[in-house]
């Protein structure tokens, strides 16, 4: 592809007694954002810490702008890893400006400040921040070059959904500024409303790839009724449903909706604590993995 | 490439500046040593007589004074080393038993004046030499050792810990995803704890020497080249432990394991004159007793740069090894 800003080919990560990535190949558009998304220990951040240039592959290639990695890539690349310590008794301020001075080109040290919001805490301790917090000046830092593609794992693991809300507007901001983002969630939500692309991962492989929404409109033409399994009586088991049984709630998959509430009115289920809700990326994600997606 | 390296210096430096604990205890520490060495040598010397004697070993001269009570002989290799402590008054008579007898003693050394008597009444015809020089007092000798043994600890464990800390704490993998090489990395923790180090030495020197009263007999240029070349090697030596490894544990074993055969071999708090042939074979491996057998040359006997440019070229060359080793082999994150 002509138009990717960063291609994977084959690549394979071997551990001595694991694989932790084994064979995966795609490419990255420039522009867009790329999720990966996959259980703990399906491959995702070795799989983003090998394309960062972090980790040595044990086979395959990743290429930015058709080159392997080399210097250019470094000068042009914002990286956010899942845990990063800084150096300590700096300011918020100090620590931007030391990751400034790395780099050849960039943004002003007040302009991406201001950027991510960093302005009141500017003269702060940067230990002495909050998770959201921490989390703003770790992306102020990936973004002091100017980077053209930005790499963000698991970004907001372990928030508040408050500070999670606050860090995707800033990634949306990002992105409406044209830079490739490539991310890495657990987040169903988080990959819904940020990416353009995903890529599932399990056991080192991609088992499906495509834009978020297409994926689901291929997968689930259905929309699902939930009900908590003590509303269900044994008799509504005969009827001709499509059922997914939970140890809480009973999920029924339907292309009918009105046919199938008439025949539980028929059945006399109780329906006061009747869920109906179209499938998301996480049913996507059960169906294809069998595994919950959850850390 | 020096924009790099300047950031990290700046960074470094900021943050030691304001880790109150370890400033604290990297200032008081030399300063508990001033204090020390003021109390231990305020009293006066030990009396005891002492006399070299050149050639043969002592046990083969059957010579009456050589019984003398109160009175230590001591071999020496040849006339100039003998000759040169006895400048220093570290001996207080040099005397050659092999016929003609002759001796040379210190008109400086008041002790020196009664040792002569005491060989004339032996030997009534023996040859007279003189020389002049002040006396050394083992402080004086001790003094640079002290210098050296604080640069030492400071510039091993300094860097030491701090590179394996962030190494630790995953801040050398976020290092690692920028342009930053090894090298530059290495280097502003190199200069920045040269930069410290010199800093306290000069403190350290002032106020040693002030409490002690000591004169330095060498160019004090020279003497700071000698304390820069010792510092680069010893923190260039500290790096190369610290390059892979990241339990505090392994490193502080290391850092050990290297300290201490320095600490006894190096010649810091005794000449290792007389000793085993091995023992000094080894000591000569270690950058310390080259820093140490410079400085003193330097600060005692006023040699200039010639007279002790091979142990600075050995400290310039470990550095740069050491330097070398410690970016070839160095790791940004956890194995």
């Amino acid at each position: 592809m002509t138009d990717s800003i960063l291609e994977v080919r084959d690549l394979v990560k071997q551990y001595p007694t694991t694989t932790a990535v084994a064979g995966v190949s795609f490419a990255v558009p420039e522009g867009t954002c790329f999720g990966l998304l996959g259980p703990n220990g399906a491959g995702k951040t070795t799989t983003i810490e090998i394309m960062e240039g972090i980790l040595p592959p044990t086979a395959g290639e990743v290429r930015y702008r058709g080159e392997p990695l080399g210097p250019r890539f470094r000068e042009e690349a914002g990286i956010l890893f899942q845990k990063t310590a800084l150096q300590d008794f700096l300011t918020v301020r100090q620590s931007i400006a030391l990751f400034r001075g790395l780099y050849a080109r960039g943004l002003d040290v007040a302009e991406v400040i201001r950027l991510c919001a960093l302005e009141k805490l500017a003269d702060r301790d940067a230990r002495k921040l909050s998770g959201g917090q921490q989390q703003r000046l770790l992306l102020a830092i990936a973004l002091v070059n100017d980077p053209a593609v930005l790499f963000l794992d698991e970004p907001t693991t372990g928030l508040d959904p408050q500070a999670r809300r606050s860090f995707w507007e800033l990634v949306e901001s990002i992105k409406a500024r044209r830079k490739t983002i490539l991310l890495t969630t657990h987040y169903m939500e988080e990959a819904e409303l940020l990416c353009d692309e995903i890529a599932i991962m399990d056991r080192g492989r991609i088992v499906a790839r495509g834009a978020p929404r297409r994926m689901l409109q291929e997968h689930f033409a259905e929309v699902l009724l939930e009900l908590p399994r003590q509303d269900f009586p044994d008799s509504a088991r005969s009827l001709p449903l499509n059922l997914i049984e939970g140890p809480e709630r009973i999920e029924i998959s339907t292309h009918d909706l009105e046919g199938t509430l008439r025949q539980l009115l028929a059945a006399s289920v109780p329906l006061n604590h009747l869920r109906i809700r179209p499938a998301n990326l996480e049913d996507l994600f059960l169906e294809l993995t069998g595994t919950e997606l959850r850390p | 490439m020096i924009g790099r390296l300047l950031a990290i210096l700046h960074a470094r430096n900021l943050e030691f500046l304001r880790d109150r604990g370890t400033l604290l205890f990297t200032t008081l520490l030399p300063l508990m040593l001033v204090v020390g060495m003021g109390f231990v040598f305020s009293g006066p010397d030990r009396p005891l007589f002492k006399v070299g004697v050149i050639g043969a070993s002592l046990e083969r001269q059957a010579d009456a004074f050589l019984h003398e009570r109160y009175v230590q002989f001591v071999s020496e290799p040849d006339a100039a080393t003998g000759v040169n402590k006895l400048t220093h008054q570290q001996v207080d008579l040099l005397m050659d038993l092999r016929s003609p007898v002759h001796y040379w003693v210190n008109t400086d050394s008041p002790k020196g004046y009664i040792v002569e008597k005491l060989l004339l009444a032996a030997h009534p015809d023996a040859q007279r030499e003189v020389v002049t020089g002040a006396a050394l007092r083992y402080v004086d000798w001790l003094f640079p050792g002290i210098l050296g043994m604080n640069m030492m600890f400071s510039c091993l464990f300094g860097v030491g810990y701090v590179v394996v800390r962030y190494r630790k704490s995953g801040f050398l993998k976020r290092l690692h995803a920028t342009p930053l090489t090894a090298f530059e990395f290495l280097g502003a923790q190199v200069l920045s704890r040269l930069l410290l180090i010199l800093f306290i030495t000069v403190v350290l020197y002032v106020g040693i020497s002030t409490i002690i009263g000591f004169h330095n007999a060498g160019n004090f240029v020279t003497l700071l080249l000698v304390a820069i070349l010792s510092a680069l090697s010893m923190v260039a030596l500290g790096l190369t432990i610290a390059a892979r490894f990241s339990s505090e544990e392994l490193v502080g074993g290391l850092l050990n394991l290297l300290t201490w055969p320095m600490m006894l071999l190096s010649g810091i708090w005794f000449s290792l004159e007389g000793s085993p042939r091995w023992i000094q074979w080894v000591a000569h491996l270690f950058p310390l007793t080259h820093a140490l057998d410079a400085a003193r040359a330097v600060m005692l006997d006023g040699a200039g740069l010639r007279l002790i440019a091979p142990n600075l070229l050995y400290l310039a060359a470990t550095a740069l090894a050491f330097l070398a080793f410690g970016a070839w082999s160095f790791r940004w994150r956890i194995d």
